[in-house]
C-alpha cells in the first residue's frame, strides 16, 4: 500500500447523493410503466378451488390478469431449490403463482397488470378466489407434533435433519464432573429493509433483449434465473441493481416470483412493467428468520471448562426451502464461537410451517447459535459461582492455536478452520471498555435510585467472505478517470467508497478519479452477490488484484517511454515517475492513451500522448498476449472463509415498577482484520447493534394459530427508532487474515450477532430470573418475575444471601 | 397499499363542507390532518366515497384562550398547540399531553380536533378532553351545538356524530384554582401509541388538603374514561397523601385488554404506577400554587 487511503476514515462518497434524495431506487425507474399488483392468499393453508376474474374485467385501465394456468414451460415448474444439500431430504418450493394449493398467507395467486398501481389494486380487489381451507401448522411445537402437515408427502414436517459431530458426545457427557441441560427459544424476526423488493422490466422486441432492474442483492444470479425460466439466451438479458434501500439478506433470495412474472408480463405485453412491493406485502410474502427452539446439554469440569456440548435445535423454516438449509448449517457450525470444545454434537431439525419462508437475515443463524453458546457460558458461571468473563476466558481458543480446526463443515462445504484471531485480547478489551470489574458498585448505585442494574456479555466468531469468487475490473481512461466495476451489489454499505479507497491505494491515484460501479451485469457478468459479510473480502480483494494488474501494465508501458526499469517506477497522485529522479515522469492518463495504439487525436490527451509514442518496427502494435487499453480484470477466489470475531457487553437498568428495560451502556470490541475504512466499519457495527437490540427487545413476528400475521405493519412490528438504540462504544482489534491479499475479514453482519445473548444475560443479571426466551418485552418481563415457577439464578440467591437455589 | 377510488372536495367554508357532506351521504369523510385517515385508506380498511378536505376552510386554525378555557379550532395542528404558551397557562395538560402525540412530523400535520373526532381510546387528546370535562362544537346544517365528551365517544374509533356534521372546534375548560396536572405515558417505542398513559388533576383546599383527584387513562378502555380517585386521598394533607393508595384504587377501576404489546395485567400494573407517579407530580404543582397564594 503506497498511499494512505487504505485504513483511513474516508467519508462515504455515496451519502451526499443518497441523503439529498438523488438516489435512484427501483420505484424511481419507469414512471410510465404498467404496474403489477398481486392477489395473495388470505389463508395459511388452502386449496385454490376457483379464481373468478369476471368482476375485475370492467375496471378501466386493466391490462392483463395472469394465474397459474397462464404459466408455460419452466415458469409452470416449481421455483428452484437454490442450494440443495444431501441432508435437506425433503426440499419444497412454491410456484411463481399458486398451483392448486397455498401454503402461507401472502403467497401470490393472481397477478394483475394495469395502467397504474391504484387501478391494479382496484382490479385485484374484485377478483374472487375460492379456497377450501386445510389444517394449519404454525409454530415449532405444532410442527413437531405433526398432527397435520404442511406438505402431504412430508408427514413429519421435517425438511432436513442436519447433523454434525466431532466425537462421541455421550460418553464424554457421562464422564463430565458436571452437566446441565436446558431449553430456550428465540422468536422470528425479519430484515425489514426500508425499501421493499421491486422489479422493473423492459422488453425490446426488435433485438429480443430484456433489461430488468431489481432491488436485489444478486443481479448476476437473477439474470441467470430469468434467462432460464423465461427461456431466453443469457446474452439477451441484463439485470441491474439500482440504488437499493437495504437488503439485510432478504434480497439475496432469488428468483422471487415477481422477478420472473414482471419480465414475463413485459415480454407478453410488449410494455414496461413495474412492481414495487409495499410494506404489507413485504411482511407476508418475503422472508423471515431466527425462529428456533434449542435444547443444550453441556458437560464441564470444576473450573468451568467445557468437556462436551450436545445441542438439538428445532428450526422453523416456513412453508418452503428455496434457500436450502443455510441458516440451520450456520447455526450449527457458528454456535461454537471462540471456544475450544472437546466434543461437540449438533442436530438441527428444520421444520415446515404454514408461514412465510425463512432465509438469511443479517447474522443468518449466528444470533441463535451465539444465544445457545453464550447462555451456556452464563449457566456454567452461575452453577459454579464463577465470574462470567472468567468462565469464558478459560474456554477460549488461544492465539497460538491458529489455524484452529473445529472439524466441522461450514455452509460453503468447506472446513470450519479459523484462520486467525485473538479472543483473549477481545475479552480483555471488552471488560476494560465496559468496566466489568465495577458492575457490583454500579448495581448498588442503581439500587439507590430504585433501579435494577445488570450486565451481560457475549462473544462470537463469524465466518465471513465465503467464496466461490468475486471479480473486479479496473480501467484507466485517457481522461485519467479510473473505472472500477464489480458484479456484486450494494445496498448502502459504502462500497463506492471502500472499493475506491482500495483501488486508489493500489494504483496510486487520487480517490476523486475513481468511479465505482456495482451490481450491473452489463459491466460485470460474473458475480456471486452481497451476503455473508463478503463484499469487502471478496470484491475488495478482487478489485485490488485488478488494480495491481493495471499498475503492472502501466509501469511496463511507462518504463518503455521513460527508458527505465519498471521496478524503478512508482505511481503517486496519478503520475508515473522514476523513483528519486524528479522530472522523469508521465501522467497515468497519458499511459492510458498510449496503451491503445489507435490514437485519433480527438482530444488534448491523445495529442499529448503522441510525444511519448515510440516506434518499434520490430513488433506489432499490439504484442502477442497483450491487449489495447489500460485495464485489467481479475478474480479473487478464497480457499475458505475468513473468521472475524467480536465481543459485546450490555448494561441494562430495569425499572422494578414498570419493568421497562433501559440499555444504559453497550460496548463492542470488533476484529475484522485489516480495516479498509474504520468509519464505515463502525457504521456497520452500529447498524448491526440496532438490529441486535431490535431482536432482543422489540421485534417478533406474531403469528396466530391460523397463520395470520398479527403485526404486519411498522405500527405493530416494532423496529426500534433512534430513540431506542443505545449509544455504542467501540474498540477495535486487528488480527489480519492470512488468507487474502488485503488481510481483511467481513464486517457487515457482526454487530447483530451477540445482541440477544448479551441482553438476555444482562436482564437476567438485573432481575435474578432465568431469561430463556427472547425477545422479551416489559410485559413479558413482568410475567416472568411474578411467576412463582420461574427459575431464580443462583447468583441472585447468593446476592440476597439465601444461598444457591438453581 | 393504495386507496380505492374516492371523490375529493375542498370546500371554502363550513357551510359548503356541510352541503357536500349532505349531498354525498354516509360515505363521505372529513379530512383534516389525515394522519389516521390516510393510512386507513391506503390499507383499504376505510373506503369513503368522498373526502371533504377542510384544510382550506378559513377560520378553523385559531386557538382562543380565555379564563374559562381554551377553544382549539379544527385545523390547529398538534405542534401549534404544543407551542401555545397562553393555552398552556390556562390548561397545562394541553402542552403536556400534546408533547406525547406521536412524532414531530405527525404533530406538524395532525390536528388535535381531528384526533378527538377519530375517537381513538389510545389518543392523548381524547383523554385530556375527557379529564378536563371538555366538549366539541359540532356544525350541522341545522346549526351549531356543543357536544360534551361523555356524549361524543361511543366506542373505539366511533363517535355519536352521524349525518352531515363537522367538528369545528374543541373546548378544554381551564384548570381550576389550587390544582395541578400531570401527564405520563409508557410506549414500547418513543412516540408510539401508549401501552398505557395517564392524565391527572389534583385539587387542594385552602389548607393544602387534597380536595379532589381525577384521572383519565389511555389505552385501557374502549372509550376515554375518567375516574374519581378522591376517596383514596381526600382530606389528607398534600404532603402526606398516599398516592400509592390512589394508584391501587385506580387499578380496581379499570378493565384493560390484552394486545400484542402488553397483557391486561401489565396495563393494570401501569395504571397503578402511572397514577401514583403523576398524582405526586400534580400534587406538588398544586401545593406550590397554594403556598404561593
Amino acid at each position: 500500500m503506497t498511499t494512505k487511503l487504505f485504513g483511513e476514515p474516508v467519508r462515504r462518497r455515496e451519502d451526499a447523493r443518497l441523503i439529498t434524495g438523488r438516489g435512484r431506487y427501483l420505484d424511481d425507474i419507469g414512471a410510465g410503466a404498467l404496474a403489477a399488483a398481486f392477489v395473495r392468499s388470505p389463508h395459511a393453508h388452502a386449496r385454490v378451488v376457483d379464481v373468478d376474474v369476471e368482476a375485475a374485467l370492467d375496471v378501466g385501465g386493466l391490462v392483463a390478469i395472469y394465474t397459474y394456468e397462464d404459466l408455460t414451460g419452466p415458469m409452470a415448474e416449481p421455483l428452484p431449490v437454490l442450494i440443495p444439500h444431501p441432508q435437506l431430504h425433503a426440499p419444497r418450493t412454491g410456484y411463481p403463482l399458486a398451483n392448486g394449493v397455498v401454503h402461507h398467507v401472502g403467497e401470490p395467486v393472481v397477478m394483475v397488470v394495469a395502467t397504474d398501481r391504484y387501478v391494479a389494486e382496484d382490479a385485484a380487489e374484485r377478483i374472487v378466489v375460492t379456497y377450501e381451507e386445510l389444517p394449519v401448522v404454525v409454530g415449532i411445537d405444532t410442527a413437531r407434533a405433526a398432527g397435520s402437515c404442511v406438505h402431504p408427502d412430508v408427514p413429519d414436517n421435517v425438511a432436513a435433519r442436519h447433523h454434525q459431530e466431532t466425537g462421541d458426545v455421550e460418553p464424554a457427557l457421562a464422564a463430565s464432573p458436571h452437566t446441565l441441560t436446558f431449553t430456550q427459544t428465540i422468536e422470528r424476526s425479519a430484515c425489514t429493509p426500508l425499501e421493499g423488493k421491486g422489479v422493473h422490466a423492459r422488453w425490446d422486441p426488435d433485438d429480443g433483449s430484456l433489461r430488468v432492474y431489481s432491488s436485489t442483492q444478486a443481479s448476476t444470479s437473477v439474470r441467470a434465473a430469468i434467462a432460464a425460466k423465461l427461456e431466453l439466451s443469457l446474452d439477451r438479458v441484463e439485470v441491474i441493481a439500482p440504488d437499493v434501500g437495504g437488503g439485510f439478506g432478504v434480497k439475496i433470495v432469488h428468483p422471487w416470483p415477481e422477478e420472473l412474472l414482471v419480465p414475463m408480463a413485459a415480454i407478453r405485453l410488449g410494455r414496461e412493467v413495474k412492481w414495487a412491493e409495499d410494506r404489507r406485502e413485504h411482511f407476508v410474502s418475503s422472508a423471515h428468520e431466527r425462529g428456533q427452539r434449542q435444547q443444550v446439554t453441556v458437560g464441564f469440569d470444576d473450573d468451568g471448562r467445557l468437556t462436551a456440548l450436545d445441542v438439538h435445535v428445532w428450526h422453523d423454516n416456513g412453508a418452503y426451502t428455496p434457500y436450502g438449509i443455510i441458516v440451520p448449517i450456520i447455526t450449527a457450525t457458528q454456535l461454537v464461537g471462540p471456544y475450544a470444545i472437546p466434543v461437540y454434537r449438533v442436530v438441527v431439525e428444520s421444520l415446515y410451517t404454514n408461514t412465510v419462508i425463512v432465509t438469511p437475515y443479517r447474522g443468518a443463524g449466528r444470533p441463535q447459535g451465539c444465544f445457545a453458546m453464550e447462555r451456556t457460558m452464563d449457566r456454567i458461571a452461575d452453577a459454579l459461582d464463577l465470574d462470567r468473563a472468567e468462565v469464558r476466558r478459560r474456554n477460549l481458543i488461544t492465539p497460538d492455536q491458529f489455524p484452529y480446526d473445529h472439524h466441522l463443515t461450514f455452509q460453503d462445504g468447506r472446513p470450519v478452520v479459523y484462520d486467525s484471531g485473538d479472543y483473549p485480547g477481545l475479552l480483555e478489551k471488552l471488560t476494560a471498555l465496559v468496566g466489568w470489574e465495577s458492575v457490583e458498585e454500579r448495581r448498588a448505585e442503581a439500587a439507590g435510585r430504585g433501579k435494577l442494574l445488570g450486565a451481560g456479555m457475549a462473544l462470537y466468531v463469524e465466518g465471513t467472505g465465503p467464496g466461490p469468487y468475486e471479480g473486479g475490473h479496473v480501467q484507466v481512461l485517457g481522461s485519467g478517470k479510473v473505472l472500477v466495476s464489480t458484479g456484486l451489489t450494494s445496498q448502502g454499505q459504502g462500497h463506492e467508497t471502500v472499493f475506491a479507497q482500495i483501488v486508489a491505494s493500489e494504483l496510486g491515484v487520487p480517490m476523486e478519479d475513481v468511479e465505482v460501479h456495482t451490481g450491473d451485469t452489463r459491466r460485470f457478468g460474473y458475480a456471486v452477490g452481497t451476503f455473508a459479510s463478503r463484499a469487502a473480502v471478496m470484491s475488495g480483494n478482487a478489485v485490488a488484484l485488478a488494480a495491481r494488474g493495471v499498475r503492472e501494465k502501466a509501469l511496463r508501458i511507462a518504463a518503455d517511454v521513460l527508458e527505465a526499469d519498471p521496478s524503478d517506477l512508482e505511481i503517486e497522485e496519478g503520475v508515473v515517475q522514476v523513483r528519486g529522479t524528479p522530472g522523469a515522469s508521465i501522467p497515468l492518463r497519458t499511459v492510458a492513451v498510449l496503451s491503445n495504439p489507435l490514437r485519433y487525436a480527438f482530444d488534448e490527451a491523445a495529442k499529448q500522448a503522441t510525444q511519448f509514442a515510440t516506434h518499434d518496427d520490430t513488433r506489432p502494435p499490439v504484442a502477442p498476449g497483450d491487449a489495447p487499453g489500460l485495464e485489467h480484470r481479475d478474480y479473487y477466489s478464497p480457499l475458505r472463509s475468513t473468521f472475524a470475531s467480536g465481543a459485546h457487553a450490555a448494561v441494562v437498568e430495569v425499572d422494578p415498577q414498570t419493568w421497562e428495560i433501559d440499555v444504559v451502556q453497550y460496548a463492542v470490541v470488533h476484529d475484522c482484520g485489516n480495516v479498509v475504512n474504520p468509519m464505515i466499519v463502525e457504521g456497520q457495527v452500529h447498524g448491526g447493534v440496532a438490529q441486535g437490540v431490535a431482536g432482543a427487545l422489540y421485534e417478533r413476528m406474531a403469528y396466530d394459530a391460523d397463520g395470520q400475521l398479527q403485526n404486519a405493519s411498522f405500527m405493530d412490528f416494532l423496529v426500534p427508532y433512534a430513540s431506542e438504540v443505545p449509544d455504542v462504544v467501540i474498540d477495535h482489534q486487528q488480527t489480519p487474515s492470512p488468507l487474502n491479499p488485503l488481510g481483511i475479514k467481513g464486517a457487515g453482519e457482526a454487530g447483530v450477532i451477540p445482541g440477544s445473548a448479551a441482553l438476555a444475560s444482562a436482564i437476567e443479571d438485573a432481575v435474578g430470573r432465568r431469561v430463556a426466551a427472547m425477545p422479551i418485552s416489559p410485559s413479558e418481563l413482568y410475567d416472568l418475575v411474578r411467576d412463582p415457577s420461574s427459575e431464580r439464578t443462583a447468583a441472585a440467591g447468593r446476592r440476597a444471601g439465601t444461598g444457591a437455589t438453581a | 397499499m393504495k386507496p380505492p377510488p374516492f371523490r375529493y372536495a375542498d370546500p371554502g367554508s363550513v357551510d359548503e363542507a356541510l352541503d357536500v357532506l349532505a349531498a354525498e351521504g354516509d360515505g363521505a369523510k372529513v379530512l383534516a390532518g389525515g394522519q389516521s385517515l390516510l393510512p386507513l385508506l391506503a390499507m383499504r380498511l376505510a373506503a369513503p366515497t368522498t373526502l371533504v378536505d377542510v384544510n382550506r376552510v378559513p377560520g378553523l386554525d385559531g386557538v382562543a384562550t380565555a379564563p374559562a378555557g381554551v377553544r382549539v379550532g379544527a385545523l390547529v395542528r398538534h405542534a401549534a398547540l404544543l407551542r401555545d404558551g397562553a393555552a398552556a397557562g390556562v390548561q397545562p395538560l394541553l402542552a403536556r399531553a400534546t408533547a406525547s402525540v406521536a412524532h414531530p412530523a405527525i404533530r406538524n400535520r395532525g390536528t388535535t380536533v381531528g384526533s378527538i373526532a377519530h375517537a381513538d381510546p389510545s389518543g392523548e387528546m381524547t383523554a385530556v378532553l375527557a379529564l378536563t370535562g371538555g366538549s366539541v362544537t359540532v356544525a350541522r346544517p341545522s346549526g351549531r351545538a356543543e357536544v360534551g365528551w361523555q356524549d361524543l365517544f361511543v366506542g373505539p374509533l366511533e363517535t355519536s356524530l352521524s349525518g352531515p356534521a363537522v367538528v369545528v372546534d374543541a373546548f378544554f375548560p381551564a384548570l381550576p384554582d389550587r390544582s395541578g396536572t400531570a401527564f405520563a405515558e409508557i410506549a414500547r417505542r418513543k412516540g408510539d401509541y401508549a401501552v398505557c398513559g395517564a392524565a391527572v388533576v389534583v385539587s387542594l383546599d385552602e389548607d393544602r388538603r387534597v380536595a379532589a383527584v381525577r384521572a383519565s387513562y389511555l389505552s385501557v378502555g374502549l372509550v376515554p374514561e375518567v375516574h374519581d380517585l378522591s376517596e383514596a386521598v381526600a382530606g389528607k394533607p398534600v404532603d402526606s397523601a398516599d398516592w400509592a393508595a390512589a394508584g391501587a384504587l385506580a387499578r380496581t377501576l379499570v378493565d384493560p385488554d390484552t394486545d400484542l404489546h402488553a397483557t391486561a395485567d401489565y396495563r393494570r400494573l401501569l395504571v397503578g404506577v402511572l397514577t401514583e407517579r403523576t398524582l405526586a407530580e400534580a400534587a406538588a404543582e398544586a401545593a406550590a400554587k397554594v403556598t404561593g397564594e
